[in-house]
């Protein structure tokens, strides 16, 4: 039996190896989904004063798992009058294709060696990568129009129809903005957009591509934001006028696939900010600070050791023992990493770190913006949209053209 | 078969389904949909024959742009069910045979030519992306900024269409 079950194992290697990777990312994505919207609800909540999710377990951190109990179990009624296929075709829409996206990202420069192969931080390394990625944000426009279309509904269908033309509008300025990233790149492949910024390893931060594409960037993260349907371009579901816009008749789980498929979209574009601006994997120190190496340990056991001070004078008693025991494990992390004999996991998770750490920067600029802008009014956005991002990104586009003709390719 | 070929067919018989689907759906919506399954199978196929970056722009501008509009406006208008009429007598009597003379005419010119039907689907990467810029920066440039003129001349005129009268 065993025998068979290595040697089944050994024949089909890739495709095992690649399914793990799916599984594995995709439970990944998902937690952290949940987790984002506690953070979100926690940081609004906190830059308003409030206390935020406190209820259900410490500091409120059962509260995604409450959350997602409750979408799976409430009614789930179909309104009369939608059309059938459309409605139940727009959320699982709208949540492939924003799950599809995470799967071009890279997350780390180095293959992992397990049982003798290399498995690489990633799963999909697309020689048309941002290609395919703008095929796929095309694509998810449909999930919010149509779920507005199909609801046979007032409301959700001026949502709809609000966010097909933002999301057409927006699309031209996002694609035009990278191209001056393309031209420095010279490919589409994300993980040799992040190597062309590593061409001079000493000047660290400074070799990154915000200093020459400042104003792709600024285009790039406003056009994505308003693709994306968050605040302040949330116009599609904006609460104070549409109800809650093109998921109104949405309940239960079919809403959560929406609510899922919204956050992981957040998570892509801060992604792609991090890969395409600001150097993804790269350390923003020069490469011969080699005592930057021990940052990981530097941010975890101070942290570690905050969480069970934090912990062992909480209110709860279950709050008393669940909290000291994440901070144990987070210093017992920070100090492992710091160990001599465990450089090579350092060294290894140096990559994912600074990845992982510049991707939350801008998942908190997110959250940061919903908590402090207001919504634009309609004919601003189409005004901002066409006059001035999409003119923007154009001279963007001259200006690096230009410049790469006059001083050359880097 | 090679597992090419079976995802040819497989792409193939979605495309095709797609197509009548898109002719026998009542409502224009349902139509809409059908189409971008039709544009989805194409860029699959491109992929297939090794052209990543046309099968890549075939869903951006195909599949995203263009058909988003196609809804929006289909939303915009609230176009209901399709009413069926019958048939005219015209459309029968000259319609039916000349599809079959194209369908005819088309599976013949395919089968005298399949050398070249076999050549295109084995050739790798003759559609890459710094290929068709080449082509279309260098050596059809003129043609090529001719049709972005003709573009921006029917823009042009849709904006001068669209806009209100002064009164």
């Amino acid at each position: 039996m065993i025998s068979f079950l290595t040697s089944f194992l050994a024949a089909h290697a890739t495709i095992i190896i690649y399914l793990v990777k799916i599984a594995l990312l995709l439970f990944i994505v998902l937690t952290v989904n949940a987790y984002l919207t506690w953070f979100e609800r926690k940081v609004v909540a906190h830059m308003q004063s409030r206390w935020g999710p406190h209820r259900v377990g410490p500091h409120g951190l059962l509260q995604p798992a409450a959350d997602g109990l409750k979408f799976l179990l409430k009614e789930d009624p179909t309104p009369a009058g939608v059309d059938k296929f459309t409605y139940f075709l727009a959320p699982l829409m709208a949540l492939a294709l924003a799950l599809t996206s995470i799967a071009i990202i890279p997350f780390g420069p180095e293959p992992l060696h397990i049982f003798g192969r290399d498995i690489t931080l990633g799963i999909a390394d697309l020689n048309i990568g941002i290609l395919a990625l703008f095929a796929i944000t095309a694509l998810s426009v449909y999930g919010v129009a149509l779920a507005g279309w199909s609801s046979n509904s007032k409301y959700p269908l001026l949502g709809g129809l609000r966010s097909s033309a933002q999301m057409v509008s927006y699309e031209l300025a996002l694609t035009m903005s990278v191209v001056g990233v393309l031209l420095l790149a010279g490919s589409f492949n994300l993980r040799d957009i992040i190597n062309a910024q590593a061409h001079h390893p000493e000047r660290g931060i400074l070799g990154w591509n915000i200093w020459p594409q400042i104003l792709g960037f600024i285009c790039f993260f406003v056009a994505a934001v308003a693709e994306t349907n968050r605040v302040p371009f949330d116009l599609p579901e904006a609460e104070s006028e549409l109800v809650a816009g093109f998921h109104t008749e949405y309940a239960s789980f079919k809403f959560a696939m929406f609510f899922i498929a919204e956050y992981t979209s957040m998570i892509t574009v801060s992604c792609l900010c991090t890969i395409m601006f600001f150097g993804g994997w790269l350390s923003p120190f020069p490469a011969s600070w080699t005592f930057t190496y021990y940052l990981p340990s530097v941010i975890l056991i101070p942290a570690g050791l905050w969480v069970i001070w934090d912990g062992i004078r909480y209110e709860t008693i279950f709050g008393r023992l669940v909290l000291p025991g994440i901070g144990t494990v987070l210093t017992v992390i920070g100090i492992a990493l710091a160990v001599p004999q465990l450089q090579f996991v350092n060294a290894f998770i140096q990559g994912p770190f600074w990845l992982l750490a510049k991707i939350f920067v801008f998942l908190f600029v997110y959250v940061w913006m919903r908590g402090t802008l207001p919504r634009f009014r309609y004919d601003q956005l189409m005004s901002f949209g066409w006059k001035l991002l999409l003119p923007l990104s154009i001279a963007n586009v001259v200006i690096t053209a230009f410049a790469m003709l006059i001083w050359g390719p880097r | 078969m090679t597992p090419q070929l079976a995802i040819f067919f497989v792409l193939a018989a979605i495309a095709v389904i797609g197509a009548l689907s898109l002719i026998l759906q009542r409502h224009p919506i349902h139509s809409a949909l059908s189409l971008i399954v039709v544009m989805i199978a194409l860029a699959g196929l491109y992929l297939l024959m090794g052209s990543e970056f046309v099968a890549a722009v075939q869903i951006i501008v195909y599949g995203g742009a263009i058909m988003v509009l196609f809804v929006f406006v289909i939303m915009l208008l609230n176009a209901g069910v399709e009413e069926r009429t019958n048939v005219s007598k015209l459309a029968g009597i000259a319609g039916i045979p000349l599809a079959v003379a194209l369908l005819g005419f088309l599976a013949a010119a395919i089968a005298r030519s399949n050398e070249t039907a076999q050549a295109g689907f084995q050739s790798g990467g003759l559609a890459n992306t710094k290929d068709i810029s080449t082509m279309l920066f260098k050596d059809f440039v003129y043609p090529f900024e001719l049709t972005s003129f003709l573009i921006l001349v029917a823009i042009l005129g849709a904006i001068v269409l669209a806009q209100r009268e002064n009164s």
